[in-house]
C-alpha cells in the first residue's frame, strides 16, 4: 500500500458517510406545509423524494415560507405568530419564535439580513435579523383614531425596502430599511377599501393590490412613488352584484404574459387579462369557480389556476398564446397550491383532502408522480430565494 | 374520481331534515375545520374573520349566528354558506363552536 493511497483510505474514512449524513445541495429543494400536524417535509424536486419532516412549526393553517439567499434556511410564517427557521441541511428547526398572536405572511430584504412579518394582531410588520431572529424594528399600523390595522400583502422592493397594504385602513406604506434602526416610512393612504393581497412584478417596477371592499385594484410605481397610487380597472364589475367568495384569492406571483397580466378576479368567476401598458382591462376569461391561485409557468407560457370552495378539486390550464382554456384538470379533493419547478417543466400540486403532492409535466399535462404529504396547504421551492417579492 | 368526488358532494347537498347523520357530521366538522378555518384559523382564534371561541360566542344568540352562517355578513368577507348546509346543520355547528373549539 502506497502513501497515497493510505492516505486516500483515511481520507474516505473521515468523510464517509458515517460521518456526514448527505452532501446535500439545497438549490432543487422545497418545503410542503402540513397544516394540521404544524409540520413540514423537505422534498427534493428533481428526484420527487421526500428527505425528512420537520415538526414543531405551530399552527399553519394559513403559512408562506421565503428562503435565505444561500438556499440553506427556509423561514415559515404561521397562522399563529410563529417565525420558523428550518435548516434544510440539518433536517431541522434552527430557531423558532412566536412574535405577534396572528400573521399573514413575511418577507426578506434584498440584501438577505432582514425577515419582515405581517401580522393581523397586533396590526402591523416585524422586523427580525435573518440570522438570529433577534427583533430589529416593530412597526405598529397605526391609522385613524390610533386603530391597528390587519396587514396584507407584504414583500420585499428594490432598495433593500418592505411594501405592504393594510386591510383596515385601505392604505400601502413603502419601509425603506437601509438602516433598520431607523425604518423610513411613506405612507400612501385612500388606496381604495379592503385591500386583501397584493403582488410585486418580477422586476421590481409596480407593487398592485386587490381591493376586496370596492371594485378594481391599487397601483404603485415604485420607479415613481412621487406619483402615488392610482386605481386601475375602477369600474370593473361595479354595477354587478358580487359572487359570495370562500376563500380569498392570493395574488402572490405575478402573471405577466408579454404586456399582459393576469389577475383573479373577486366575487366573479373569472380571470382578468390586464394590459400593463395602459392598465387597461383586455378580457375577462370565464372559469369555472372564484380563482385562488393564478400563477404563470416561469416561461408564462401557461398560467395555471386553482379555485375556492367548492370549487377547489380543479385546476385549469390557461395558454397565453391566446388566452384559450388549454385544460382543465381534476387531480383530486383540496386542490389548494402549486409551485412550478425552477424552469418550469414540471408543477407541484397541493391535495389538502388527499393527504398528496401531485407532480404534473406541464407539457404533456400528464401526472409524472404523487408524494404523500399530510394536509398539505403550501408548497414552496427554493428557487424563491433569488427571486424579487416572493 | 368518482370515489374521491363524493364527500364534496356530501357537504354540497344539505341533509333534508333534522337529523344528522354521522358521515354528514364529519363532512360538517371538516367544512368547519378547512374552509371556516381558512379565514377564522384551524383553531378557531381568528384570521381575517373574527375568533370563533366560546367566549367570543357567549354573548351572541343562536338565532343571530345562524343567521350569518347562513346569509353571510353583508360588508363583510364573510360569506352565505347556505348552498351548502341547513338551519339545523348550522345549529349543530354552532352548539360544536359553543362546546369546544376544536
Amino acid at each position: 500500500m502506497t502513501e497515497t493511497t493510505l492516505c486516500l483510505l483515511i481520507l474516505t474514512c473521515l468523510f464517509s458517510p458515517a460521518s456526514f449524513a448527505e452532501l446535500r445541495a439545497t438549490g432543487d429543494l422545497g418545503v410542503v406545509i402540513e397544516r394540521e400536524s404544524g409540520s413540514a417535509i423537505i422534498v427534493n424536486t428533481t428526484r420527487h423524494k421526500t428527505l425528512a419532516k420537520v415538526e414543531g412549526l405551530g399552527d399553519l393553517s394559513h403559512a408562506s415560507v421565503v428562503f435565505s439567499r444561500d438556499q440553506r434556511y427556509a423561514y415559515v410564517f404561521g397562522r399563529d405568530g410563529g417565525l420558523s427557521k428550518i435548516d434544510l441541511l440539518q433536517d431541522k428547526v434552527e430557531k423558532r419564535i412566536v412574535q405577534a398572536g396572528n400573521s399573514i405572511g413575511g418577507a426578506i430584504s434584498q440584501d438577505g439580513k432582514l425577515i419582515a412579518v405581517s401580522n393581523y394582531t397586533p396590526g402591523g410588520v416585524k422586523i427580525f435579523s435573518a440570522d438570529t431572529l433577534e427583533p430589529v424594528a416593530d412597526i405598529p399600523a397605526r391609522y385613524a383614531d390610533g386603530k391597528l390595522s390587519k396587514v396584507v400583502g407584504l414583500t420585499d422592493a428594490p432598495g433593500q425596502r418592505f411594501v405592504f397594504s393594510l386591510w383596515d385602513a385601505g392604505e400601502i406604506w413603502t419601509v425603506d430599511v437601509k438602516n433598520p434602526q431607523k425604518p423610513v416610512i411613506q405612507k400612501y393612504p385612500n388606496i381604495g377599501k379592503e385591500p386583501y393581497d397584493a403582488l410585486m412584478a418580477p422586476d421590481g417596477h409596480y407593487y398592485i393590490a386587490g381591493l376586496f371592499g370596492e371594485p378594481g385594484l391599487a397601483l404603485l410605481d415604485l420607479w415613481q412613488p412621487e406619483q402615488g397610487v392610482k386605481r386601475i380597472l375602477p369600474d370593473y364589475g361595479k354595477h354587478d352584484e358580487k359572487l359570495p367568495v370562500y376563500k380569498m384569492p392570493h395574488l402572490e406571483g405575478w402573471a405577466v404574459a408579454g404586456d399582459y397580466l393576469l389577475a383573479p378576479a373577486i366575487g366573479r368567476h373569472e380571470v382578468l387579462v390586464i394590459d400593463k401598458k395602459s392598465w387597461q382591462l383586455v378580457k375577462a376569461i370565464p372559469v369555472p369557480g372564484q380563482p385562488v391561485f393564478v400563477m404563470a409557468r416561469p416561461d408564462a407560457r401557461q398560467v395555471w389556476v386553482n379555485f375556492a370552495f367548492p370549487d377547489n378539486n380543479q385546476l385549469l390550464v390557461i395558454d397565453t398564446k391566446d388566452m384559450s382554456l388549454t385544460k382543465l384538470l381534476t387531480p383530486g379533493k383540496g386542490v389548494l397550491h402549486m409551485e412550478f419547478t425552477p424552469r418550469g417543466e414540471q408543477v407541484w400540486v397541493a391535495l389538502r383532502d388527499d393527504n398528496q403532492v401531485v407532480v404534473y409535466d406541464t407539457a404533456t399535462l400528464e401526472e409524472v408522480s404523487r408524494l404523500p404529504a399530510q394536509k398539505p396547504n403550501g408548497i414552496f421551492f427554493t428557487g424563491r430565494a433569488h427571486r424579487i417579492g416572493l | 374520481m368518482t370515489g374521491k368526488l363524493l364527500p364534496l358532494l356530501l357537504v354540497a347537498l344539505p341533509a333534508a331534515g333534522g337529523e344528522i347523520s354521522a358521515e354528514r357530521q364529519q363532512a360538517l366538522r371538516d367544512l368547519l375545520k378547512q374552509d371556516c378555518g381558512a379565514c377564522h384559523g384551524l383553531t378557531l382564534k381568528g384570521g381575517m374573520g373574527p375568533a370563533l371561541l366560546p367566549e367570543t360566542l357567549a354573548g351572541k344568540s343562536d338565532d343571530f349566528l345562524a343567521d350569518t352562517i347562513l346569509n353571510g355578513r353583508p360588508g363583510t368577507a364573510m360569506p352565505p354558506w347556505q348552498p351548502f348546509m341547513n338551519r339545523d346543520e348550522a345549529l349543530w355547528l354552532i352548539g360544536i363552536l359553543r362546546t369546544k373549539p376544536n
